[in-house]
């Protein structure tokens, strides 16, 4: 009881009813702030139904939702992470892993998959960005690299989700070095033909950005999502200004020209097939 | 020149200030000090060969960024006869950040590129103190596809404090440009050969340094994060620097054991700056031992080397 009801009559005290709903049936959108039920906004793809905001999603959702249910393959799921540096700031690196890795049930920061989109055979990996940040360590790099080897091998296109924060500081120059080895892969996909699609969404930052994320044939972005290089508090502290209204957000990329479009993610598997099946010279499913 | 010392260099200074009193004592008088100096000179030594013998991460990266420490343009004017800068990314502006031009290695062409940090606070400032903007990268990436059509190698050399983050340079598409590089360079089909040789920092580092051979100088630093950003980031205190120095493992040593360098570019006694002529010697030695190794090898054949090496950077299970 607070004080405040301890200071009532005990007439006019009311007693508190004990909540019948059960946790996390309802939520609330972090942008309109209306509440949600949860069962809805997962069926509209983590999309709020009332303002079309688009909410994070971990990586396995987005890959079954982006994929054509039925015949799917994980790809390199034996990669994991290792602890080279022994790094230790306010807690171990491992920990940090074992962490993130009961969080999310995933080994690691990216998802990848080999299936179909309207019928369409492809690879779609995607970062998970509640694994520490999404970032880009050892696993990331590797796993990017051998679904891209899949698509190399059946010859079919690349699609990437991303999510992250940029690098895993965890990982030293190990992981700055996971920049250079996914471009270079990347320039064996594009010597072959064979596309690669980028979708940006929220929120692509860092050495994510500044490398495999801005190499697509086609560079896609969900709306809203924040992209870019150095993150907005860093500019923020560099040049000492406000940044402007809608600085490093999907449409100011677009009016930029770093994009080729906006994509509303209920949308992605319709338009990205058509895309890829015109690059492909392939008659639509 | 007025030496600059660090800290940790300052039993070492005060040694040499004493000997500079004595050598004008000695202009004055006709005392014969020289035995005397010649002593003081000797402890100096000896005294400098032991502090540089146990140098932590964090004074290797206050070494990498020290005032005195040679810079690319440096380098060059050492390094290469017949220099001419090439400016401009033909399409926006001429970034002085990021320098690239062609000149003459013993005699045969080559292209250099390298971040240019600025001497004094004018020319800090008019660098933007080593930290590119996307048109610098798209400058170095201009220059190095014009020195694939003309059959020319590539020498570029690391040491910036990273691309610049700036709200001009986001609007221009930084991570773009160095994307780019990265992509372009993993193809380039011409020998590249990257030296750090004071400061690699991160993503605007490594633009103009995916390599066929990547070197270090000794006090050289290579890093995915500034030790600050890391400190304020993990240890949410900026002080925690030198943990964070250490914990990264930034240095020439620790990198060369973990296999992401492949060679080690020794520093004269006291670091580069102290005999600049003779660091510049042994960069331009190691430089064209290398070249005249990967000028053997057919360019598919260093193209799928360098591809290979790329792939194999990483430390998993599985």
């Amino acid at each position: 009881m607070s004080w405040f009801e301890r200071l009532l009559p005990s007439k006019i005290r009311t007693t508190v009813r004990s909540r019948s709903v059960p946790e996390g049936v309802w939520c609330k959108c972090p942008s309109c702030d209306n509440v949600l039920y949860r069962a809805e906004l997962e069926r509209n793809l983590m999309v709020c139904p009332k303002c079309d905001h688009h909410q994070r999603m971990n990586a396995r959702t987005r890959l079954e939702s982006f994929l054509d249910e039925g015949e799917r393959k994980e790809i390199a799921v034996e990669v994991k992470p290792v602890d080279t540096l022994k790094f230790k700031d306010s807690k171990r690196y491992k920990d940090r892993l074992t962490q993130a890795q009961r969080i999310t049930g995933e080994n690691d920061a990216l998802l990848a998959m080999q299936g179909r989109v309207n019928g369409l055979p492809l690879v779609a990996v995607s970062f998970d960005f509640n694994f520490m940040a999404g970032s880009m360590g050892s696993v990331v790099g590797e796993k990017f690299v051998r679904a891209a080897k899949v698509a190399l091998k059946n010859n079919i296109p690349l699609v990437c989700f991303s999510a992250s924060g940029g690098a895993r500081m965890q990982e030293g120059l190990l992981s700055l070095m996971q920049m250079a080895k996914t471009s270079a892969i990347l320039t064996q996909l594009s010597n072959a033909g064979i596309p690669f699609v980028s979708v940006m969404t929220d929120p692509t930052m860092g050495g994510v950005s500044a490398s495999l994320a801005m190499l697509g044939d086609i560079n896609v972005a969900e709306p809203n999502a924040l992209i870019g290089f150095a993150g907005p508090r860093v500019i923020e502290q560099t040049v000492r200004e406000t940044l402007p209204e809608g600085f490093q957000r999907a449409e100011f990329l677009l009016e930029h020209g770093a994009i080729d479009m906006i994509i509303d993610r209920r949308q992605m598997r319709d338009r990205l097939s058509n895309i890829l099946s015109m690059l492909q010279h392939r008659a639509i499913a | 020149m007025q030496l600059n010392f660090l800290d940790y260099e300052q039993p070492i200074a005060e040694l040499e200030a004493k000997i500079d009193e004595l050598r004008y004592m000695s202009n004055d008088s006709d005392l014969n000090i020289t035995e005397e100096i010649q002593k003081l000179k000797e402890k100096s030594e000896s005294l400098t060969k032991s502090i540089f013998s146990s140098l932590t991460p964090w004074q290797i990266t206050q070494m990498a960024r020290h005032p005195q420490r040679p810079y690319t343009l440096d380098y060059i004017k050492l390094l290469l006869t017949d220099f001419e800068e090439l400016h401009g990314d033909r399409t926006y502006a001429d970034d002085t950040a990021l320098v690239a031009g062609i000149g003459r290695l013993n005699g045969r062409p080559v292209v250099a590129i390298g971040h240019q940090k600025g001497r004094d606070t004018k020319e800090k400032v008019a660098r933007n103190f080593g930290m590119p903007r996307p048109e610098g990268y798209r400058k170095a990436l201009r220059v190095m596809k014009m020195a694939e059509r003309f059959g020319i190698p590539v020498i570029t050399f690391i040491d910036t404090p990273g691309a610049y983050p700036g709200i001009g340079a986001e609007e221009r598409g930084q991570s773009e440009a160095i994307a780019r590089n990265l992509f372009e360079m993993a193809q380039l089909k011409t020998p590249i050969i990257s030296t750090v040789i004071g400061e690699g920092g991160s993503g605007g580092a490594l633009a103009v340094g995916v390599a066929d051979h990547l070197m270090m100088l000794e006090y050289g630093i290579y890093s995915v994060i500034s030790p600050e950003g890391c400190a304020s980031i993990l240890w949410k205190s900026p002080e925690k620097a030198s943990d964070a120095a250490a914990t990264l493992g930034v240095t020439s040593s620790r990198l060369k054991e973990l296999k992401l360098i492949d060679e080690v570019v020794a520093e004269p006694l006291g670091g580069a700056h102290r005999n600049v002529p003779e660091m510049a010697k042994r960069v331009k030695q190691a430089i064209e031992n290398k070249l005249k190794e990967l000028e053997k090898i057919p360019t598919d054949k260093l193209i799928k080397q360098r591809q290979e090496k790329l792939l194999n950077y990483g430390a998993f299970e599985g």
